[in-house]
């Protein structure tokens, strides 16, 4: 067992914990949003940031990656955490502000708007789609293509991909999927599939050589026609 | 496509190709094989030659791909499927892979590959005009490859060689402070050839790439051509003389073109025209016995010539 502090309590934790199951472990709201029990830790949005350490060697690191260790001393949402965590949230905003995930969280957390320049990705490249497909789907039919400004998620050569069991569990992680799919009306942001029962690609006939909640989606595929 | 040329001789993968006599892919027969999708010649055996050369631990991945890569000049989509089926891998990671260096191509490139460098200080000398005249030039824009297969346009950030800058490197060969008004005359000679010479004649005639050992700049100088090639340019001193000299590239060629007439048999001192180090080499020559003159080759290792003028002592370790 490794004992650490976190906000003053002591706890005791198995070995390989991560910081952020602790926190949650003890009740201190983590924010989280490319971390998902169930899939392995990735690291990508930096929202779980927490303080480790004391006075100078103090610095802020990913809770959902880091392992617990022997004496830790953690604070979950110190002046500098907090300041940090706004600051990932108005940039989470400025490159996909449609996303009602992103907007939950940036009013949970108070910030009122965003400096940046406005971009409407749509999506944030957490990671989550593709190892869903992974690591629980066992499909490996998405992963990330490119690098940089460039990289995205998407099918090897963008084909539809015989991996894929259109299980859709790609789209139901996704934070910034809700909107993504304008059916056939670009200009609506909201396709409605999310709040119909029935998303309405389900009725057309191609709907099963298709990979919707990809890009390219069934609707605007079939829009094309 | 190309003017029909006829393939000279039988390179590799599209030996047996019964279309090897029209084939418009390959230009004169002397390219790199590119995969011909046109006629199927490929076949997944090659493929798993490739994969079997390499160790399959995670690693191996990279290597198979540039392996498959420099034999097509591509990674053809079907390679990359049979290589999937090879390994076992999924074929999204090796997609992540292929797309996430810029060294590999997922589309053919054409026969020539020209790089424009757009880093920071050929940037401010005016590099994005000569890439804007290039891409007139060749009719695509960067990134594309142009109809015929000759040349595929690519920018680069920064190549190492920025006081020369502008640069425009053309298969290898480093074009330095390239103007706009010079962009036709550079696709003009690659469209002629760089390589003009008849290397059957002569086995042991290959041209060399060479830099400075310490300070690893290219020594190679396209304003002066030597043997038709640009040549390798070093500060000489002999005397009371000191100047330029160019030699030829090719090795075993000791043709040279120098600021000052060299009498046979002078010991002459040799230095890199940038970091002005003398270019000492590690052993004396085995003909002489004099000192012998050093420089890197590009892709790896030393070439040594003797500094008595006329010696014919060399020394070559790749
Ligand atoms: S729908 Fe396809 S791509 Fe998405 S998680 Fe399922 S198998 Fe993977
Ligand atoms: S598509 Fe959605 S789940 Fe996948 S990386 Fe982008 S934002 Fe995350
Ligand atoms: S077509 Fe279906 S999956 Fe695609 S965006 Fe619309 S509702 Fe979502
Ligand atoms: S939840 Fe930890 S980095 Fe995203
Ligand atoms: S910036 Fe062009 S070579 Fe360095």
């Amino acid at each position: 067992m490794i004992n650490l502090t976190i906000n003053g309590l002591n706890v005791s934790v198995e070995k390989g914990t991560t910081l952020l199951e602790a926190a949650h472990f003890l009740g201190f709201p983590v924010p989280t949003l490319c971390h998902m029990e169930g899939l392995s830790p990735y690291g990508a949005c930096r929202l779980c940031v927490v303080e480790i350490g004391e006075g100078p060697r103090a610095r802020l690191v990913s809770s959902c990656t880091y392992p617990a260790e022997e004496g830790l001393k953690v604070r979950t949402a110190s002046e500098r955490v907090v300041k940090a965590r706004r600051m990932i949230i108005e940039l989470l905003l400025a490159s996909c502000p449609q996303s009602k995930v992103i907007q939950d969280l940036a009013s949970a957390h108070g910030v009122m708007r965003q400096r940046f320049k406005q971009e409407y990705e749509t999506c944030i490249l957490c990671g989550l789609c593709v190892r869903m497909c992974e690591e629980q789907m066992m499909a490996k039919a998405i992963g990330f293509r490119g690098r940089g400004e460039k990289r995205s998620i998407g099918t090897p050569f963008d084909a539809v991909s015989g991996q894929c069991r259109q299980c859709g569990g790609c789209i139901y992680v996704c934070p910034a999927c809700t909107l993504r799919c304008t059916y056939t009306e670009p200009e609506k942001a909201v396709c409605g599939a999310c709040a119909n029962l029935q998303p309405p690609c389900i009725e057309k006939d191609r709907f099963h050589d298709m990979m919707c909640y990809m890009d390219p989606c069934v609707a605007c595929e079939i829009k094309k026609d | 496509m190309t003017k029909a040329a006829q393939p000279k001789e039988t390179l590799g993968l599209c030996s047996n190709c019964i279309h090897l006599a029209t084939c418009t892919l390959r230009g004169d027969g002397t390219q790199p094989i590119l995969f011909c999708e046109e006629h199927e010649c490929f076949t997944p055996d090659e493929i798993r030659e490739i994969v079997e050369e390499h160790d399959l631990a995670l690693g191996g991945i990279i290597s198979i791909l540039e392996s498959i890569q420099s034999k097509y000049g591509y990674l053809p989509r079907k390679a990359l499927e049979a290589v999937a089926k090879e390994t076992g891998r999924s074929l999204v990671d090796l997609y992540g892979v292929a797309t996430f260096f810029r060294a590999f191509s997922l589309e053919p490139r054409g026969r020539h590959l020209v790089s424009v460098c757009l880093g920071t200080a050929c940037h401010v000398r005016g590099s994005p005009d000569v890439l804007r005249a290039v891409e007139a030039e060749l009719g695509v824009k960067a990134g594309s490859t142009t109809q015929d297969m000759e040349f595929s346009l690519e920018t680069v950030n920064c190549l190492g060689a920025c006081a020369l800058g502008p640069i425009v490197v053309v298969d290898g060969h480093y074009f330095s402070q390239v103007k706009p008004a010079d962009v036709p005359g550079i696709v003009e000679r690659v469209r002629a050839g760089l390589n003009v010479i008849d290397v059957k004649t002569d086995q042991r005639l290959f041209p060399l790439t060479l830099s400075c050992p310490r300070c690893n700049h290219s020594l190679m100088d396209s304003r002066v051509q030597v043997d038709g090639l640009p040549g390798i340019r070093v500060t000489m001193s002999f005397g009371d003389k000191h100047g330029w000299m160019c030699l030829s590239c090719l090795y075993g060629s000791r043709n040279i073109v120098s600021e000052y007439e060299i009498p046979e048999q002078t010991l002459v001192h040799f230095f890199c025209p940038h970091c002005h180090t003398e270019l000492i080499g590690s052993v004396p020559c085995p003909e002489c016995g004099s000192a012998m003159v050093s420089m890197i080759v590009r892709g790896g290792g030393v070439v040594q010539i003797c500094s008595r003028h006329g010696c014919p002592g060399h020394l070559l370790d790749l």
